[in-house]
């Protein structure tokens, strides 16, 4: 957020924070656990020294977790971070500690993320007692700096954090998150919990204590208006995969994802004459234990590849196929219940013999050409035995296309180091606007 | 237009504590017409929900509303009614949707036995046919494999499936008016956008009223047709939807309009509001924006504003309006308004 002039034109740009492959996957514990979750799965990114990056996604995309292992709060399951070149996923002991002092974090939820039983100024001191740091007059000084340099008063030191507001609390956490001079700090929604008008003062805040003590910033949200505000580049998650990357005005102004043109047209603005169409996603996302095979986004995409041989299939019957094989998804994962097995087995219900409902809801008043009504049937009739996962394989196979099976790469977009993790940037595919326009 | 489904006016809705009484809602009037959908913008201690509570009768000791205070619901007086009669509105007129469907869900039955035990208090259904047409239900909320998903436990739901299951459920009992309190603000953006959609799908379908209460100035744009702004208890200003966006009047609604990222572009700095909502805890004989409005002059600590026309179907309670008078005769005109009926004591 340094000023729009300065934005492009620092062309010895340098990087602070270099992220390599990087994954943190949880319930990893051995051949017999279930498979893990997958929380960020093969992560590249470069943030560099002195910018506003921001990582927007939407709830179970990873990003708080992405920025919890950057800071070492959580191991990394592979990969790199390195920090001014040092590689920091290996760190231990007395360095572990030394690198700590540079990269602080502050918290979505002051409430929860400040302990109430002490005072400010003993929240605010507690890193300085920690590492050490000067004198007792010294820090009781540094605290007192800092408190002024927040907007808080001296006579707060000796406050409890529950007689602050949220606003003031949140000022609080990022004194705290400076105590020790960083040069990096995540932000993980530090503005979500705030009402609009205290937000606002929260932001100024921080762009000014960035411009003051040259810090760079992590912010990660899930507000898109307010990282467009603050944030010179952004990364967006889905399902712990980066979909796109870029500088924040341009990927706004034109998202080439499909993923990033679906959220960013969903958000409401605050302006009722705006007409403009919108893609409201179908479904939820996946859960990050069972993530497709190929592209994260595959199950919701408004502009997924089609195999071939369906060019004829309609738009309303490839829908429905695509909306089936959600629910024949849906049910391989409650299969998993050993609850619902129990019950079943007494009788209790019969989980799988009213999917011809299903079918008849998704299916009535449009067509099953014969290309496609054999492996419905088929998938159907399985389903109905008792084997959802065999009708998953044979539907991933009948109509599955590359988004289903590969994971795509990144692309270069553009000469301003956009990126976008997208089968359709391949040349044999149509581009991702008429695709969606269909 | 015709009878409004809703009226309420001079509601005041107060808090007795030890020390003090908070005037939590503080002499507010509105309507909502047939299949009109009214929205209410305000920050956390704007009295926004407890408006809303207030409506549904759910206003709880030491919450207490005032004599005086009236809310007609196709022409009866709600502010008359008993605990029985409450609860029969709230199982067949008025709907409820709010932020946190964990609450309204029990956790230990399944969705299809909350909607089914829904539809038999208040729509004579047993047996299959309670099951069909909560299957029914399920679909028209958008829930797929509605069936199967009958027999699931609330807590196999995502929250905005949560949601969904939730607005299933207050559609068994067929209400005529909705009351949507923060429905989506606890859910990601493209599910927000997806319940949005289906409210307004369901309102067109089904005739609703909906009353909206939200903090987000965006889904309000989005959703209302009128829109409420409230402050500290009061309305502060009322118009159309786009008549509020393209000319807001108030100080207060000015100020929070510009607090939004996103209204003016990318690099300009945000505008702030100082200072915090402050509590309501006596009379307004002044406008209680005065200590952050920068507008504000020695009248503010001294005239409480009456609302004062400032477009089409559009007003404001401010001492700068109307316009076109002197501030002396402003002040004036606010004060004689107040004394002849404006202010209640
Ligand atoms: S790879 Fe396929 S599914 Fe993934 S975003 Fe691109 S078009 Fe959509
Ligand atoms: S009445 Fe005075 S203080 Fe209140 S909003 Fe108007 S100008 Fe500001």
């Amino acid at each position: 957020m340094s000023q729009a002039t300065q934005r492009h034109d620092d062309t010895d740009e340098e990087t602070l924070i270099e992220v390599r492959n990087l994954e943190k996957y949880y319930g990893d514990d051995g051949m017999f656990s279930p498979p893990p979750v997958k929380a960020v799965d093969g992560v590249d990114l470069d943030i560099k020294r002195g910018e506003t990056f921001g990582l927007v996604g939407e709830s179970g995309s990873g990003k708080s977790t992405l920025g919890r292992t950057l800071l070492r709060l959580e191991q990394a399951t592979s990969g790199t971070v390195s920090f001014d070149g040092t590689d920091i996923t290996t760190l231990e002991g007395s360095d572990l500690k030394r690198w700590r002092r540079n990269a602080q974090i502050v918290f979505q939820d002051p409430e929860s993320s400040l302990n109430d039983r002490m005072t400010v100024g003993e929240i605010v001191r507690e890193p300085l007692d920690a590492h050490d740091k000067g004198t007792e007059r010294e820090r009781r000084k540094r605290v007192m700096d800092l408190l002024s340099r927040v907007g808080l008063r001296e006579e707060h030191y000796y406050r409890y954090p529950h007689q602050f507001s949220g606003g003031q609390r949140q000022r609080v956490g990022i004194a705290r998150a400076l105590a020790l001079e960083p040069e990096f700090v995540v932000l993980d929604e530090p503005v979500s919990a705030l009402d609009v008008s205290v937000q606002a003062k929260i932001i100024t805040l921080l762009e000014d204590l960035q411009e003051e003590f040259d810090l760079t910033y992590l912010f990660i949200a899930h507000d898109l208006s307010v990282v467009r505000h603050i944030c010179d580049r952004v990364a967006v998650m889905y399902l712990g995969k980066i979909m796109e990357v870029g500088e924040t005005e341009e990927l706004y102004e034109d998202p080439v994802n499909p993923y990033t043109k679906s959220l960013l047209s969903a958000i409401p603005r605050p302006d009722p004459t705006d007409e403009s169409e919108r893609t409201t996603l179908p479904g939820t996302p996946p859960s990050p234990r069972d993530p497709p095979q190929g592209c994260q986004f595959s199950t919701r995409c408004p502009a997924k590849i089609r195999p071939e041989g369906f060019e004829e299939v309609s738009e309303e019957t490839w829908d429905a196929i695509e909306r089936f094989r959600e629910i024949v998804r849906e049910r391989t994962r409650v299969e998993l219940g050993t609850v619902d097995r129990v019950k079943r087995r007494a009788g209790l219900f019969s989980k799988y013999d009213d999917i011809d409902e299903a079918v008849k809801d998704l299916f009535d008043g449009v067509e099953r050409p014969p290309v496609v009504d054999d492996h419905l049937t088929y998938a159907v009739e399985q389903v109905k035995a008792g084997h959802p996962q065999d009708a998953r394989e044979r539907l991933h196979e009948a109509f599955g296309s590359v988004c289903d099976r590969e994971r795509p790469a990144h692309h270069q977009v553009g000469d301003r180091g956009r990126e976008s993790y997208c089968h359709r940037h391949r040349e044999e595919y149509d581009d991702v606007e008429s695709a969606i326009r269909r | 237009m015709s009878e409004p489904v809703l009226s309420v006016s001079n509601l005041r809705t107060v808090f007795h504590t030890d020390r003090e009484t908070i005037r939590a809602v503080d002499g507010v009037s509105f309507d909502v017409g047939r299949g009109e959908t009214v929205g209410i913008v305000g920050e956390s201690g704007s009295g926004k929900s407890v408006t809303a509570r207030s409506i549904m009768g759910l206003v709880e000791s030491p919450g207490e509303i005032l004599p005086g205070s009236s809310i007609r619901f196709n022409g009866q007086e709600l502010t008359e009614f008993d605990d029985a009669q409450y609860r029969e509105i709230r199982g067949s007129g008025i709907g409820m949707v709010f932020q946190d469907p964990q609450k309204s869900l029990n956790p230990v039955y399944t969705v299809g036995n909350q909607i089914i035990e829904a539809l038999e208090e208040n729509q004579d259904l047993t047996g299959e046919e309670a099951r069909e047409e909560a299957i029914d239900l399920l679909e028209a909320v958008a829930i797929p494999d509605a069936p199967r998903r009958l027999d699931e436990y609330p807590h196999e739901f995502s929250g905005g499936m949560r949601q969904r299951a939730m607005i299933a459920m207050m559609l068994a009992c067929d209400p005529e008016f909705l009351i949507c309190d923060e429905p989506t603000t606890a859910l990601d953006v493209t599910i927000e956008a997806q319940i949005l959609e289906l409210l307004q799908e369901l309102q067109e379908e089904r005739g609703l009223s909906i009353l909206f209460i939200t903090h987000d100035m965006g889904v309000i744009a989005e959703i209302a047709d009128r829109v409420n702004v409230m402050y500290a208890g009061e309305i502060v200003e009322t118009a159309p939807v786009e008549e509020l966006f393209a000319s807001p009047t108030h100080p207060y609604t000015e100020g929070l309009l510009d607090a939004i990222p996103g209204r003016q572009d990318g690099s300009e700095q945000l505008r702030t509001i100082e200072g915090d909502v402050p509590t309501a805890n006596e009379a307004a004989s002044h406008c209680r924006f005065a200590p952050r409005c920068e507008h504000a002059f020695d009248a503010c600590e001294q005239a409480h504003p009456q609302h004062v026309e400032v477009g089409p179907e559009h007003t404001a309670a401010c001492l700068l309006y109307p316009g076109e008078k002197s501030r002396s005769e402003r002040v004036e005109h606010h004060r004689a308004q107040a004394e002849t009926g404006g202010d209640h004591e």
